[in-house]
């Protein structure tokens, strides 16, 4: 493998900017996981303290544990469902800049706007959520019903995010030469096998990659649940972002350092591990010879 | 495998997009039969029709009038797979998920064919695609050349081929795997005796691997018969220059009915009977002669039309010469052997019995 | 050919309920925009009993809020041209040239996208406060670039690799010097990924709230924080906020439409 490290000069602009705005940020967030911090004080270098304090709380385990619920169930949702829109748009012809530009509004909405949005739907009294489902006798109440609030997140979340993934699949969907749809249909194959055999397999790269923004976004929720019903009800819509801010405000630094490390940690390690899983899944296929 | 024919066949992609005003036929007035096993080639330049014409006869397109027939059944209103054509694309069309022997098992597999007949089937056309040794082997990993083989291998696996149609199928793979796969293509299309059908812009592809040629230009069949045919008596200027490498000279000049062949103050001498023959289509008409008919003789002499040098081109086997008359260049072969330097005064000689003449660019006599 | 006419109505039926439900909450939104307060608190409508751009008026005759705007508008124009200035070479650089090291800082680049902005708030707000840059466009701009490089790298590399080396080879070949060959050869044919790219970086950095809040006080307040300030003591001013909701979504249907063309090119002609 031959090394050409005149490579490096084209990205110093690049890395210019990233020490700025993500080396240097990050490197203070690792500052302080490893101190105490105390408001006026000055901060106390503990090592590893408030990483085994973090490990240990239940609040935080509980955060965690309903983050990761959300994502999966966020990714079991959209990317399926991601795919059947891309699938169903129109290929060629006006039909498409219509729909990609519907498909782009959700995605070109402020989070906070999208939260405002969701909560005047779901208040009650005046939301159409709470009457459509009152039609059908169930009462409805996003903040009181710990079982109503993360449904209503979950649906906001497929509301504002599918349009990523269709895009992507529909970018993927149009790239697909004719010809191997002519082949199939020559081959005799049904409709599923072709979308087995020719669709999917095409879509893997834009699919994984999909799959990877929708994971690593999906921790990031944060304006939404806050707005929509401020992390509660109790805590059952206290995502992992939320929770860390809300360590963070209260200037709980070094709480909310080593917390936000610890997920960065498990996000990468999962994103790692899904991306090997997902680009292996492709080469793994054959039949019996 | 089945004889192939288009009756009268027009089509107008205009027309069948809707365009009600200024259409145009991409391809007109098509008669051509195929005989079964017949090894076909489509020949044209880019945009000429061959595509189309291809498609008219897998069933991708329905031509906008006109038949076409398989063994003597009109076929025109069968989808492609109906009527059992196997197609290989301009680059590889293989199914990256399967292995090999499931892509060249996958039609049979569709058919729902029992699994021993097809693995028997599947290692036959392996065999004579001579690539058993790659069943196991992911398609997608393998080079373009391989591909095109396992595309083909997918095509004649069936047993109710009527025709492999191939679509330019040399495009991508690189010049030292062409002459291997070209090869391939010939000895499968021999030994299964299928009707295939080759459709390329490159002569030299067409003229090796064919026993019939059909020629086309903006939408026409300029002519159709063996690459001697084509060679030795074009129907058409076109042909003439298209094909042969380099293609043949061309020059406008006058016939006098004493058989004087003028050009640009020049001229030679042809029999009079050939030249009374010639001026029932007009005096002023186009001779074609082939480089390698023309005689490059360094000493004037009686019969032959002077001009210089202008360029030797040495290909290791014989010399291409491009003589310069002032206005126009002709080329000639000359052998290795002979003394030719750019700039030299030299005569070519016209030999009768190779001459052609053209009138609008079609053969006259 | 009965077949194929009843399956394409399937699928865009499918399609147009989709669209449907995915219009409802901006349907909301917009009707929303034009009541009253009073009204949107006493109850459910369909339809504004009274209809009125009250709403639309306080936020055009406010200054603040017209600010606001055009303070969104200008960091984002300026992180999109950062970000596309420092993406285009480095994705040329990931996608031209193997080098030491160029699988790991590739994932390292891609880590950064992972991170929560959430936790970023004091150490950005202090690194601004640092570099005298806090509370300007710049400031918002270069927090952006956090999330917004990564994937603009991610997203071109990706088109670049779909445009053959021999290209460059030949050009070099030809005697091209690179900054020629970058104008005249390879800027054509990555157009409609950077066309893509930009679309992205500009969805991202216009939504995003909590940098932007980070890193900003008065002067270069974007509108998402502005938005902020409509819930305040007195309870949510529903109407006000409605309006300004239905403003942001302009400035980004209006790029889309725009570079429709683009994306729908750039979509065509291979992976994202």
């Amino acid at each position: 493998m031959k090394y050409d490290n005149k490579a490096w000069l084209f990205l110093l602009p690049a890395l210019g900017v990233m020490a700025l705005s993500a080396f240097i940020p990050l490197m203070t967030v690792v500052n302080y996981s490893l101190h105490y911090i105390f408001s006026g004080a000055i901060p106390e270098f503990v090592g590893f303290a408030n990483f085994i304090e973090v490990i240990r709380d239940a609040k935080f385990q509980g955060a965690l544990g309903r983050q990761l619920l959300f994502s999966i169930a966020i990714l079991a949702v959209q990317m399926p469902l991601g795919i059947a829109i891309a699938l169903s748009m129109p290929k060629k012809g006006v039909g498409v800049a219509i729909s990609l530009v519907l498909l782009g509004i959700p995605l070109l909405i402020p989070y906070n706007v999208v939260g405002i949005v969701w909560r005047l739907f779901s208040q009650s009294d005046i939301g159409l959520i709470p009457e459509v489902l009152s039609w059908i006798g169930y009462e409805y109440n996003v903040s009181l019903d710990p079982i109503d609030a993360p449904v209503t997140i979950f649906l906001l979340d497929v509301w504002h995010w599918t349009p990523l993934v269709a895009l992507l699949a529909y970018a993927g969907y149009l790239a697909i030469p004719d010809a191997f749809y002519r082949a199939a249909e020559i081959d005799g194959a049904s409709r599923w096998k072709t979308f087995r055999y020719v669709t999917l397999p095409k879509l893997r790269p834009v699919l994984v990659l999909g799959f990877l923004l929708r994971f690593m976004d999906s921790f990031k929720i944060y304006a939404e649940p806050l707005l929509l019903t401020g992390g509660g009800p109790g805590d059952t819509t206290t995502f992992m972002s939320l929770f860390v801010a809300r360590k963070a405000q209260s200037y709980e630094l070094g709480y909310a350092g080593a917390a936000s490390i610890i997920y960065l940690f498990i996000v990468i390690v999962m994103s790692y591990l899904f991306f090997q899983l997902l680009t292996k899944l492709g080469q793994g296929e054959s039949q019996k010879a | 495998m089945a004889s192939i024919e288009l009756r009268d066949v027009w089509h107008s992609y205009d027309l069948e997009e809707g365009k009600k005003n200024n259409w145009q036929y991409a391809v007109e007035n098509i008669n051509i039969t195929y005989e079964n096993g017949a090894a076909v080639a489509l020949l044209g330049p880019s945009g000429c029709g061959k595509t189309t014409l291809l498609k008219i006869i897998s069933g991708l397109t329905k031509p906008t009038k006109g038949q076409v027939l398989f063994d003597g059944e009109d076929v025109s209103h069968l989808s492609a797979k109906d009527r059992h054509i196997a197609q290989v694309f301009q680059f590889p069309v293989v199914y990256d998920s399967m292995n090999v022997y499931g892509n060249i098992a996958f039609p049979l597999a569709n058919d729902g064919v029992d699994s021993s007949t097809i693995r028997k089937r599947v290692y036959e056309v392996a065999e004579i695609l001579e690539i058993t040794d790659l069943l196991k082997e992911p398609a997608g990993r393998l080079n373009p050349a391989d591909k095109q083989k396992v595309s083909l291998g997918r095509g004649i696996v069936r047993p109710n081929t009527a025709a492999v149609l191939l679509d330019e199928p040399l495009t991508v793979i690189d010049p030292k795997a062409q002459w291997g796969l070209r090869r391939k293509l010939k000895q499968v299309q021999k030994e299964l005796n299928f009707t295939m059908i080759y459709v390329t812009h490159d002569q030299h592809e067409a003229l090796t691997f064919a026993e019939k040629v059909t020629v086309m230009q903006v939408g026409k069949i300029d002519q159709t018969g063996t690459p001697e045919e084509l060679h030795e008596n074009p129907a058409s200027m076109f042909i003439g220059y298209f094909i042969g490498s380099p293609g043949m000279n061309m020059m406008d000049c006058t016939v006098a009915p004493d058989g004087t062949v003028a050009y640009n103050g020049t001229s030679f001498q042809i029999s009079k009977k050939l030249a009374s023959g010639l001026l029932e289509h007009g005096n002023e008409l186009t001779l074609g002669i082939r480089p390698e008919y023309v005689e490059l003789i360094t000493r004037q002499e009686k019969n032959a039309m002077s001009g210089t040098v202008k360029l030797v081109e040495d290909t290791g086997a014989y010399k291409i010469v491009t003589v310069t008359m002032g206005s126009l260049d002709l080329k000639a072969r000359a052998p290795e052997t002979m003394k030719v330097e750019e700039g030299q005064a030299v005569w070519m000689g016209f030999p009768e019995k190779d001459l052609k003449f053209f009138k609008d660019g079609k053969k006259v006599l | 050919m009965r077949q194929m006419e009843k399956k394409l109505e399937k699928r865009y039926i499918f399609l147009i309920v989709y669209f449907i439900l995915l219009f409802i909450p901006i349907y909301w939104m917009l009707i929303t925009s034009f009541k009253y307060d009073t009204e949107i608190l006493s109850g459910l409508s369909f339809f504004p009993k009274e209809f009125t751009l009250a709403n639309y008026k306080e936020i055009f005759t406010s200054e603040v809020w017209m600010n606001s705007f055009k303070n969104s508008l200008i960091y984002v124009f300026l992180n999109v041209i950062i970000v596309l200035m420092v993406s285009v070479p480095g994705a040329y650089a990931f996608s031209r040239y193997n080098f030491l090291g160029d699988k790991h800082l590739f994932f390292w680049l891609l880590t950064n996208r992972m991170a929560p902005p959430a936790v970023f708030i004091v150490p950005f707000t202090e690194l601004f406060y640092t570099l005298h840059i806090h509370d300007t466009h710049m400031a918002v701009a270069l927090g952006h670039c956090l999330f917004n490089i990564p994937l603009a790298i991610w997203i071109l590399e990706g088109f670049m690799s779909g445009i053959p080396k021999e290209i460059d080879e030949t050009a070099f070949v030809d005697g091209y010097s690179f900054p020629h060959f970058f104008r005249k050869i390879f800027f054509p044919l990555v157009a409609p990924g950077i066309g893509v790219t930009a679309f992205f970086s500009f969805t991202f950095s216009w939504v995003e709230l909590i940098i932007a809040k980070a890193a900003t006080v008065t002067n270069a307040k974007p509108v998402v924080v502005t938005l902020t300030v409509g819930i305040g003591a007195e309870g949510v001013k529903w109407g006000l906020l409605a309006a300004a909701g239905v403003l942001t979504i302009i400035p980004g249907a209006l790029v889309v439409y725009f570079v429709r063309n683009y994306m729908a090119k750039g979509f065509a002609l291979g992976r994202v």
